[in-house]
C-alpha cells in the first residue's frame, strides 16, 4: 500500500487541478472569513449591511481568538464540495483516462491500489485544513497587530481538535466523491450530483425539516452535511463571537454524535469503494 | 519445452448474453513469443484482459506464473499493455514512468533507462498529452518494461503506429524474444504474427480454432504441378497420391503431399509421357490458414 500511496501522492502533487481547488478553498475562507467581515467593520460606520451586528463581534470574527470556527466556517458547505469534486477528479479519472488499468497491472492488489488513493486522499485534505489553517493564523495575526488587539491564539488542544474536525469533514466529503466515482466511472456525474447534494438537497431537506415537516427531523440529523455543521457548531456554539452561524453551520445534533456519524460515514464510504475496486471488471 | 508460464483451461468470460471467450486453453512457453490471432471482436482482447487480471472469468481458470492472474506474484513478473497505453495527461513521460515505478515498487532510477529502451529520453519532459501516438504507444512499451518483466502481455502492439514505428515495434519485439523473454502478443495482422511468433493460437467467436507452431500451420501445404496433357496428367496423379488428395483449378493441380514426393511425382509423368511445365512446393500463407479457419468458424455459426 505504501508503494501505491507514493504514487497516489505523486500524481496529486502534480495535477494542477489539486491546486486550483486548494486555492479556491483558501480565496473563498479569506473571502468570507476575513476579508469582507474585516472591510465590513472597516465601513461600519456607513455600512448599512452590517446594521444589526456588532461592529466589536464582527471584527472578533477575524482576530486570532476565533481561528477555530472561522476556519471551519465553510467547511460544511464549500469546502465540503470542494473536498468532494476532488474525490472525484482522484477516481473518476482514472476511469476516464483508463489508468485505473495501468495502476491495477503493476505489483499492488486492487485493494492496495485502492488503499494508496484513499491515503492521499486524506493526505490531501489534512493539507488543504492545515494549510487554510496557516493562512488564517497568519492573516488574523496581521489584523489583530493592526488593529492593535492581543495576538490571543486558541490553545494547542483547541487547535488540534479544530483542525481534527475539519479533517474529518473533509475526509467525509472527499470519501463520497471518491465513492461516487468509482461509481459512476467517471467525474462529471459523480460531480455533479455531489455538488447539487452538497450544496442543494442537504439544505433543502434541511429547511423543510425545519419548518414544514417537521417529522423529517431524524431523518434530516442523518444526512453527512447536517451532521458537518452540527460538528463545527459543537467547537463555537452560537455561531462564535459574531452570533450569526455560517451556512450549513446549525445545532442539529451534539459535537460527540456529529463525530460518530462522520467517522461512520467515511468507514461505510470507504467499504462502499472497496467493494467496487475489487468486483468490478476494468474494461 | 520447459516452464509454462501462462496456462488456460476452459477460461470463459460472457458479457451478460455474450459470450465473448469461450472454453479457451491455451498455453505459453517460457522464452517463446505467442501470438494470439484473430479477427477484431474475436475475444482476443478480453483474454489478455483476463490473464492480466481487469476482468474476472465467468467460467474455467488461469495462472500466470503459476499463480493468480492479477495477484502480486504473477504481476510483479509480468509487464502488460492492453490496448492503447494508458497514461496521467497532465504529467510528463518521466512523471509517467514515475507513477508507474512507484506502483511497482521499482526506484525512479530505472526510468531513465526504460525511456532510453524506446528511444524517449530526449522527450521525456513533454507532457504526455502532447505525445504523438506512436511516442504514446512507445511509452506503453517502456512502462511495460519498466519491471524488466519475464513475461510482456501486449494487445495489438503495433496498432496506430506508422510503417517505421511498427518497424521498430517488431525489432524491438524480436530483441526481446531473443532475449529470452516471454512474449504474449494478439494481433490481427497476420505478416506480424509470421515475422514475430514462434506459436500461434487461432481465436474467433471466442473459440480457439487452433494452437500450434507457425510452421506447423504452414505445414499442411502441397505440391503444384502444371502438367499436359490434363486428362492424363490427372489419372497419373491420382494413382499415385489418391484421388481425394488431387485438386484441379486455375489449369494447375495441387497435391495434399509433401514436397518430399516431387521427385516421385517428376518420374511418374515422364513415365507416363506426360510433360511436365512446373512442379513446386504450394506454400499457403498465414493469410490462407487463418481465412480457412476462421471462414469456417464464421460460416459454421
Amino acid at each position: 500500500m505504501i508503494a501505491s500511496l507514493n504514487a497516489e501522492l505523486l500524481k496529486l502533487r502534480k495535477r494542477p487541478a489539486t491546486w486550483i481547488l486548494l486555492g479556491v478553498v483558501l480565496g473563498l475562507t479569506q473571502l468570507f472569513g476575513y476579508l469582507l467581515p474585516y472591510s465590513s467593520w472597516l465601513t461600519s460606520d456607513q455600512n448599512f449591511q452590517t446594521q444589526g451586528l456588532n461592529p466589536q463581534a464582527v471584527l472578533a470574527g477575524t482576530l486570532p481568538g476565533e481561528l477555530v470556527p472561522t476556519s471551519l466556517g465553510g467547511f460544511p458547505v464549500f469546502a465540503g464540495a470542494l473536498a468532494l469534486i476532488l474525490g472525484a477528479l482522484a477516481t473518476g479519472s482514472e476511469y476516464g483516462w483508463g489508468t485505473l488499468q495501468t495502476a491495477l497491472t503493476q505489483r499492488p492488489t486492487r485493494l492496495a491500489v485502492y488503499g494508496g488513493k484513499l491515503l492521499a486522499l486524506a493526505a490531501s485534505t489534512l493539507g488543504i485544513v492545515l494549510a487554510t489553517f496557516a493562512l488564517n493564523a497568519t492573516v488574523a495575526g496581521v489584523i489583530a497587530t493592526v488593529e492593535s488587539r492581543a495576538l490571543d491564539y486558541p490553545s494547542a488542544a483547541e487547535l488540534a481538535k479544530g483542525i481534527g474536525s475539519g479533517w474529518l469533514i473533509l475526509g467525509m466529503w472527499a470519501g463520497l466523491g471518491a465513492v461516487l466515482g468509482f461509481a459512476f466511472r467517471g467525474v462529471a456525474l459523480p460531480i455533479g450530483l455531489g455538488v447539487v447534494w452538497v450544496l442543494g438537497v442537504e439544505n433543502l431537506v434541511s429547511a423543510v425539516a425545519g419548518s414544514l415537516l417537521t417529522s423529517l427531523q431524524p431523518l434530516r440529523d442523518l444526512l453527512p452535511g447536517v451532521n458537518a455543521g452540527s460538528l463545527v457548531w459543537s467547537l463555537a456554539p452560537g455561531g462564535g463571537s459574531t452570533g450569526e452561524a455560517p451556512p450549513g453551520v446549525s445545532d442539529a445534533v451534539g459535537g460527540g454524535r456529529a463525530t460518530l456519524a462522520l467517522a461512520l460515514y467515511v468507514a461505510a464510504f470507504a467499504a462502499a469503494g472497496a467493494l467496487l475496486v475489487r468486483r468490478r471488471d476494468v474494461t | 519445452m520447459g516452464e509454462q508460464l501462462v496456462q488456460t483451461n476452459d477460461l470463459s468470460k460472457s458479457f451478460g448474453a455474450i459470450r465473448a471467450v469461450d472454453k479457451v486453453s491455451l498455453s505459453v512457453w517460457r522464452g517463446e513469443v505467442y501470438g494470439v490471432l484473430g479477427p477484431n471482436g474475436a475475444g482476443k482482447t478480453t483474454t489478455l484482459r483476463m490473464l492480466a487480471g481487469l476482468v474476472t472469468p465467468t467460467a474455467g481458470t488461469a495462472s500466470v506464473h503459476g499463480a493468480r492472474p492479477g495477484s502480486p506474484t504473477a504481476l510483479a513478473r509480468t509487464g502488460v499493455l492492453i490496448e492503447a497505453p494508458r497514461f496521467w495527461p497532465y504529467l510528463s513521460g518521466r512523471d509517467n514512468l514515475r507513477v508507474v515505478a512507484r506502483y511497482a515498487g521499482m526506484p525512479d532510477r530505472a526510468v531513465g533507462g526504460a525511456l532510453e529502451a524506446v528511444d524517449l529520453a530526449g522527450r521525456g519532459g513533454d507532457r504526455y498529452a502532447a505525445y504523438s501516438l506512436g511516442m504514446k504507444q512507445r511509452l506503453g512499451v517502456a512502462a511495460a518494461l519498466l519491471k524488466d518483466p519475464e513475461l510482456l502481455i501486449l494487445d495489438e502492439p503495433t496498432n496506430g503506429l506508422d510503417p517505421a514505428g511498427m518497424r521498430d515495434m517488431r525489432a524491438l519485439l524480436r530483441d526481446l524474444g531473443e532475449r529470452g523473454h516471454t512474449v504474449l502478443l494478439s494481433s490481427h495482422l497476420l505478416g506480424e504474427v509470421q515475422q514475430l511468433c514462434d506459436r500461434v493460437g487461432v481465436i474467433s467467436g471466442g473459440r480457439l480454432l487452433a494452437e500450434s507452431t507457425v510452421d506447423d500451420l504452414l505445414g499442411q501445404a502441397g505440391l503444384l504441378v502444371r502438367a499436359e496433357p490434363v486428362e492424363k496428367a490427372r489419372e497419373v496423379l491420382e494413382r499415385l497420391v489418391g484421388a481425394g488428395n488431387v485438386a484441379h483449378a486455375d489449369g494447375s493441380f495441387r497435391l495434399r503431399t509433401g514436397p518430399e514426393q516431387a521427385g516421385r511425382v517428376s518420374r511418374a509423368l515422364a513415365d507416363a509421357d506426360v510433360t511436365l511445365t512446373e512442379l513446386r512446393p504450394l506454400e499457403r500463407s498465414l493469410e490462407e490458414v487463418f481465412l480457412e479457419m476462421t471462414g469456417t468458424e464464421r460460416t459454421g455459426r
